[in-house]
């Protein structure tokens, strides 16, 4: 078919149209069969059996935003992989972290990446926010159909907002339906749990490093009662995936700094192993 | 019905090619030099929207000369290409060869489809690599043909003279500053000899620069850092306006610490 990249001959003339400037809706109308989640699936009785990611975590502070997830990936009772990594840089400014089923929520952040990376070389300049937030809306819509057999993707959006000069939260139901989170943000299985920490802990006036550290209490709490989401790993050094959206830009917090307040988020559980204590009133 | 007049084909394609060369040349020049971190695009350009010099994917970049509504055709079919390809496999494997050979194939076939006009344009696909030796450059003319090229070359009206000029002055291990300025120098001379000031906002600059330490190389160069670039340091006028005529000679402009120190006051 045209749509070949092995083809040698000369360009289709989808890719000379002018037009949208969106990967996405060249891929929807040149070569939908590569889209995730586009293919017919057979009736299957009960939910398919296949890898899942867990619990993301998101607050913002003065400055920008924290997005965190735990590195666990399940395929029903088993442990499916220790080390997965859930929250992905989308460009400069955003990230996303992913809960829901593995396969496809990689492929769908992959595409996401690139529409927007697409869109900053055709038009010159980055979308918006907004419009990044609602892009993923809408491709989260084009799964619907495999989310209805059990095969969902509930991602966890987070930028720094150039205009607003601010770090914001978008989170999203399996329909691509958007909402904006004022301060903190959890999906996931071990969402409850992350949520009820994030709720006793946060507050806008914290820095960067506590909100860090809040995010790995959320975690820890939510893998304290769900299993499906891990805790830190001490002994494989295995930490949390921790990343940092501000006016500079994405960053992943080391390993080194990540795990510095692992060990200090340990050692508190040591003396109180319900972490710290709000006061009553 | 009266017959139509008998054109041989080498007539008519002497004619498609006049009228695309004609067109080429009614466009300002632009010129690409390999420096000793990547590859500069320097271009006489006064508008800020409308780009000659463009970002297609990590290592590779794209600069045209001629129509401006066909070569942005071109751009985005080849961002497209790049895109679906990386997609598909992996991002290591979207290479400027198959994207040149790709451009060369439509422009080949547009050329000499007698239903379509040929296209205005020549184009310019570098990839930059790890090391100045592993850097690809083609340049591709109006027809599909497709030249692999070193050093740096000049594409657009005038082209001839200004190659010509870059040819002779022009060293591998330039820094940024001097390739630009060396640059900016050949694209201020004239057909008749006579010279023009280009000034920074008349000039569109951008790099592929291999030390740049995200996944994506490519880089313009605006406003204060452009400016700073084109800062001459007097000393070096001094040297470079002795040397102008042996060429070699330049190699005593080397250790200009001067030069190094606008570089780097421009990265900040």
């Amino acid at each position: 078919m045209a749509a070949n990249s092995h083809h040698q001959g000369r360009l289709p003339a989808a890719f000379l149209r002018p037009g949208s400037s969106s990967f996405f809706d060249f891929l929807t109308d040149h070569a939908p069969d590569r889209l995730p989640g586009r293919q017919a699936l057979p009736a299957v009785e009960g939910a398919i059996e296949a890898v899942h990611g867990t619990t993301i975590v998101a607050a913002t502070f003065d400055g920008g935003v924290v997005v965190a997830g735990d590195r666990r990936a399940t395929m029903g009772n088993m442990i499916a992989q220790r080390d997965v990594q859930k929250v992905f840089p989308t460009d400069e400014y955003s990230a996303v972290g992913i809960a829901g089923t593995a396969g496809i929520a990689v492929e769908l952040v992959k595409l996401f990446q690139l529409e927007l990376e697409h869109f900053e070389k055709v038009e010159g300049h980055v979308l918006s926010l907004e419009g990044k937030a609602n892009r993923l809306s809408t491709m989260i819509r084009g799964n619907l159909g495999m989310a209805m057999q059990g095969l969902a993707v509930v991602p966890l959006f987070a930028g720094y907002d150039l205009e607003r000069e601010k770090g914001r939260i978008f989170s999203y139901d399996v329909t691509g339906g958007r909402s904006e989170e004022l301060g903190f943000a959890a999906v996931g299985s071990g969402s409850v749990f992350a949520r009820g920490a994030l709720k006793k802990m946060h507050h806008e006036e914290l820095s960067e490093r506590e909100t860090a550290t809040v995010v790995l209490q959320a975690l820890y709490d939510a893998a304290d009662d769900d299993s499906a989401t891990g805790g830190p790993d001490l002994a494989r050094r295995i930490y949390p995936i921790v990343s940092a959206i501000t006016a500079d830009g994405f960053r992943r917090l080391s390993d080194t700094e990540v795990g510095e307040l692992v060990g200090s988020v340990h050692e508190g559980r040591l003396r109180l192993p319900n972490g710290p204590q709000a006061p009553v009133l | 019905m009266s017959t139509p007049f008998y054109v041989s084909p080498q007539q008519a394609m002497a004619d498609r090619a006049e009228y695309a060369r004609k067109g080429i040349a009614r466009g300002r020049s632009l010129v690409m030099l390999q420096y000793a971190d990547g590859i500069a695009f320097v271009a006489e350009n006064p508008s800020r929207a409308l780009h000659k010099v463009s970002e297609i994917y990590d290592r590779i970049a794209f600069a045209a000369t001629g129509k401006y509504n066909e070569y942005e055709s071109l751009r985005i079919g080849g961002t497209r290409y790049a895109d679906l390809r990386g997609y598909t496999y992996d991002r290591e494997d979207v290479t400027a060869r198959g994207l040149a050979n790709i451009y060369a194939q439509t422009l080949g076939n547009i050329f000499s489809s007698a239903a379509e006009k040929p296209y205005e344009v020549e184009l310019l696909v570098a990839e930059v690599g790890e090391t100045p030796a592993e850097d690809e450059i083609y340049r591709l003319p109006h027809d599909g043909s497709i030249i692999d090229e070193h050093g740096s070359v000049a594409v657009g009206g005038n082209s001839d003279q200004i190659g010509s000029y870059l040819g002779q002055r022009h060293r591998g291990e330039m820094s940024l500053g001097e390739a630009v300025r060396l640059a900016v120098e050949a694209l201020s001379r004239d057909s008749n000899g006579s010279e023009r000031e280009l000034t920074a906002d008349q000039l569109e600059v951008a790099v592929l620069d291999r030390k740049r330490p995200q996944q994506r190389k490519f880089k313009r160069v605006l406003g204060r850092e452009l400016a700073a670039l084109l800062q001459r340091p007097e000393e070096q006028a001094g040297t470079e306006a002795g040397a102008g005529e042996s060429g070699g000679a330049e190699t005593s402009g080397d250790p200009e610490g001067s030069g190094d120190s606008g570089d780097s006051a421009a990265g900040d």
